[in-house]
């Protein structure tokens, strides 16, 4: 998922803001241990933040450890160790860069050593890899395991059976193992506070990816939208933290379009939108700035991202409702992106083009994630077919370096935003 | 030849020309036995057959093309990180090869399989397709959800068959499948104690055979080969007892498996076609019989990469390896086969700690050089029969 590296990026307040909750989060999490506090690692898709929070147990996350690793250049190391310990080279990089982290010392991206698990908290949502990563982890550490089974939306809908046995896992497995974990008793109350302080800083979310509808778009939703999902998506969620993170957000990105500003990037700000895309797939986290460049460079905003969407999709109305808090986190989980199956990952990406009147559509497909990545290239051929927009395909890894030539990277966008020009061209020819 | 020596050849050679027919002809024939029959697909691993036999429908295990399908579109689909399985089903689906399968069902194993269902359904929209999720949650929770996503599909089976499943011809479809469990079981004793005389390359087509013919037929069909296997004139010879670990989706090519025993290996156990054999024991006879498949496939279904474990994980792997005195395992998984890659550290590590031997490599269903794993797997079998150890 997101986060600001230590990289310096044309920034506004809202950056800073990010960048200093991120530090502080990582500094409670060095401090742990000796101060005794709880903590669960888990993953960003179905993950059950507002839940620990009400615990008091601080989440840890390895996704976010592992890009956060690979945008310090430190991911090579980490996955080359694992792979010496029998890892195989075909599976995802994140789990080895995170099992290479924990082999050496388990220090995190900032340089502090990050704490053992009280809890792994299995979130089994969207990725079957999850479930083998917690599994391997459990290998690791002489800690708990409590895992929450989402059932995949197979036929394009979550059903009520998904919802009760969500909930019912909630119920009978995970809360009592949180209850045990910390000694505390599950707090409704508590819990309900945390999904009413998310619901309100999901709406601000939405505001903002919704502003890329904007000429020109003042955010960038793929590249800038990784730095706008961070708070939300990880452990911060249901916090004032993020409340306000979200407001002074929000407010920026409304200055930006009363200035008609496009969006902010590492060049500063873009001069001019010559290119509107939607992006499917996570973004290269080893050369994500030079990736950023590329596109700087061509004129090319993304104005709607699927990426964006693995850790809960709100901009499709789903709040998280205090009222119905259980059930609520069953329907978030049920609904994140990469539980969704392909029809309705491609209705949705359709829809992105339309809405957000796209000039195409890129599939930027890593070999790490088969979730993400399986099917990828029919739905491509579908939302050129539906949409009548070029698409364009370009291959990459999450957090394996080796798996980046930047050259052909280039050249694939290159071709395709030529592709885009002769599209363009013969459009006005016959008007 | 004797005439029993014949027949057991006969056998084996139909058994083999189905695992090569990949147009499928038997179930063709079989539909075109009768008006309105209608056939289900199952892509790997695991559902519970007896659901569409008892709707009147053949069950057909739809596991890739192997080597016997050349890949042209299906390359099209699928980045070159994916494995090969669902290339070749791709390529079979779009030319025809599976237009015989009025539906699909695409069980939970990995999420390639998972999206591929999502492919299907964009791709042939006519054609229902099925989404069977496994519970992971090994419990009363599991069990009722799973008891209701079965009984959702059993409707729509039903719907589908132009027939509701009712419960009485649902247990003696339980019934001719426990016989089959019972069958395969008895062959894979038989080779567990006297390799020599069911080897596995004719085990693997016996059971292969039972992916496309009906199950009473498929009985009767591993009766014979046990009766006739069983009182071959065949001598053991010193080959090195081997179990085969990770091939439970993507199938290794029907030759590599010669390659593992040419190379001086009797496999004594495997994971091959694993859903024949994935829930132990009979499913028991009840009131409520879809209650109790469900039921013990929770209680009874065997370790697998594909189903949450996160305790004593490859204790099970070690404990058969003793109870079949295997002398070394042979991880043999395919490329890009997320569950048994990411498995295989974890059960390395328990094998070692047994102190028992281990290789590894991987295939793809159309691998076609073998010399090399030929090598390998001889040098395996030759250092545990030279010095007790590789």
């Amino acid at each position: 998922m997101s986060t600001a590296s230590g990289n310096t990026v044309g920034m506004d307040s809202s950056m800073a803001l990010q960048k200093q909750m991120l530090a502080r989060h990582y500094d409670r999490l060095s401090r742990a241990e000796e101060e005794g506090r709880a903590c669960a690692y888990t993953f960003v898709p179905g993950n059950l933040t507002e839940l620990l929070l009400s615990f008091d147990i601080l989440p840890v996350l390895p996704e976010i450890n592992a890009l956060q690793n690979a945008m310090r250049k430190k991911s090579r190391d980490y996955i080359a160790t694992a792979e010496k310990l029998g890892h195989s080279e075909d599976v995802c990089t994140y789990v080895k860069c995170d099992l290479g982290m924990a082999k050496s010392g388990n220090v995190g991206p900032t340089g502090e050593r990050l704490p053992d698990p009280s809890v792994l908290l299995l979130s089994y949502t969207g990725c079957f890899t999850f479930m083998k990563w917690f599994e391997i982890l459990k290998q690791e550490y002489d800690c708990p395991i409590a895992m929450l089974h989402v059932p995949y939306q197979g036929a394009g809908a979550a059903t009520r059976n998904m919802r009760d046995y969500v909930v019912e896992q909630l119920k009978e497995n995970v809360i009592p193992q949180l209850e045990a974990v910390t000694g505390k008793r599950y707090d409704e109350d508590r819990l309900s506070e945390h999904l009413a302080a998310s619901a309100r800083a999901e709406d601000d979310f939405v505001a903002v990816l919704e502003s890329a509808k904007h000429k020109p778009s003042p955010i960038d939703a793929y590249f800038g939208g990784v730095y706008y999902i961070s708070p939300i998506f990880t452990a911060f969620r249901g916090t004032p933290e993020a409340e306000s993170y979200y407001e002074t957000l929000r407010e920026e990105v409304q200055e930006r379009i009363g200035g008609g500003l496009g969006p902010i990037t590492p060049e500063g700000t873009l001069p001019e939108e010559r290119y509107r895309l939607v992006v499917e797939g996570p973004p290269c986290w080893t050369n994500f700035r030079d990736l950023w460049k590329m596109f700087y460079d061509e004129g090319a905003v993304v104005v709607a991202s699927t990426y964006t969407k693995v850790g809960g999709i709100y901009d499709n109305g789903f709040r998280h409702d205090p009222s119905r808090p259980l059930e609520s986190l069953a329907e978030y989980c049920l609904g994140c992106y990469t539980n969704l199956n392909l029809p309705s990952r491609t209705d949705m990406i359709v829809k992105y083009v339309e809405d957000y009147d796209a000039d195409g559509f890129l599939v930027n497909s890593v070999k790490s994630c088969n979730s993400f990545s399986a099917g990828q290239l029919l739905i491509l051929r579908q939302v050129e077919e539906r949409t009548g927009r070029p698409g364009g395909f370009f291959e990459s890894d999450l957090v394996d370096p080796r798996y980046f030539s930047g050259a052909n990277v280039k050249n694939r966008l290159e071709s395709y935003f030529q592709m885009v020009e002769q599209k363009r061209s013969a459009v006005r020819s016959l008007s | 030849m004797s005439e029993s020596t014949a027949e057991l050849q006969s056998l084996l050679k139909r058994a083999e020309a189905l695992y090569h027919d990949m147009h499928f002809g038997a179930v063709r024939a079989w539909k075109d036995a009768e008006p309105g029959r209608r056939a289900v697909g199952i892509l790997p691993v695991w559902f519970p057959r007896e659901l569409i036999h008892a709707a009147g429908m053949l069950p057909v295990s739809v596991m890739g093309g192997g080597d016997d399908v050349e890949i042209i579109k299906g390359d099209a689909y699928f980045q070159s990180y994916i494995c090969h399985l669902p290339r070749s089903t791709m390529e079979m689906s779009l030319n025809g090869g599976l237009d015989m399968l009025d539906a699909m069902i695409f069980p939970s194993i990995c999420d390639v399989i998972r999206n591929l269902s999502g492919m299907w359904q964009l791709l042939f929209p006519d054609r229902p397709a099925w989404y069977f999720d496994m519970p992971q949650s090994s419990d009363a929770i599991g069990r009722r959800f799973c008891g209701r996503e079965l009984a959702e599909l059993r409707d729509a089976l039903g719907a589908l068959a132009g027939s509701s499943i009712e419960d009485d011809v649902l247990r003696e479809s339980v019934r001719l499948y426990n016989e089959n469990r019972r069958l395969v079981e008895a062959l894979y004793e038989t080779r567990r104690e006297r390799p020599w005389l069911c080897p596995t390359s004719e085990l693997y087509v016996v059971l292969r055979a039972g992916n496309v013919l009906p199950v009473e037929e498929h009985n009767a069909m591993l009766r014979s080969y046990a009766e006739l296997a069983g009182g071959a004139e065949r001598h053991a010879i010193d080959n090195a007892r081997v179990v085969v670990v990770g091939s439970f989706c993507e199938q290794p090519p029907l030759n590599l498996i010669r390659t593992i025993e040419r190379a001086g290996c009797y496999i004594v156990d495997d994971d091959l076609l694993l859903g024949n054999r994935l829930v132990r024991g009979d499913v028991p006879d009840s009131d409520d019989p879809l209650d109790t498949i469900v039921g013990t496939f929770i209680d009874h279904a065997r370790e697998a990469s594909f189903l949450y474990r996160p305790a004593d994980k490859g204790a099970e792997l070690v404990q058969g390896l003793e109870a079949c005195r295997a002398e070394g395992v042979l991880f043999c998984a395919p490329s890009f086969c997320d569950p048994a890659l990411l498995d295989q550290p974890m059960l390395v590590e328990a094998v070692e700690e047994a102190g028992i031997p281990h290789t590894s490599f991987k295939y793809a269903e159309n691998t076609g050089q073998f010399q090399v794993i030929r090598e390998q797997a001889g040098t395996f079998a030759d250092s545990i029969k030279l010095w007790g150890a590789a």
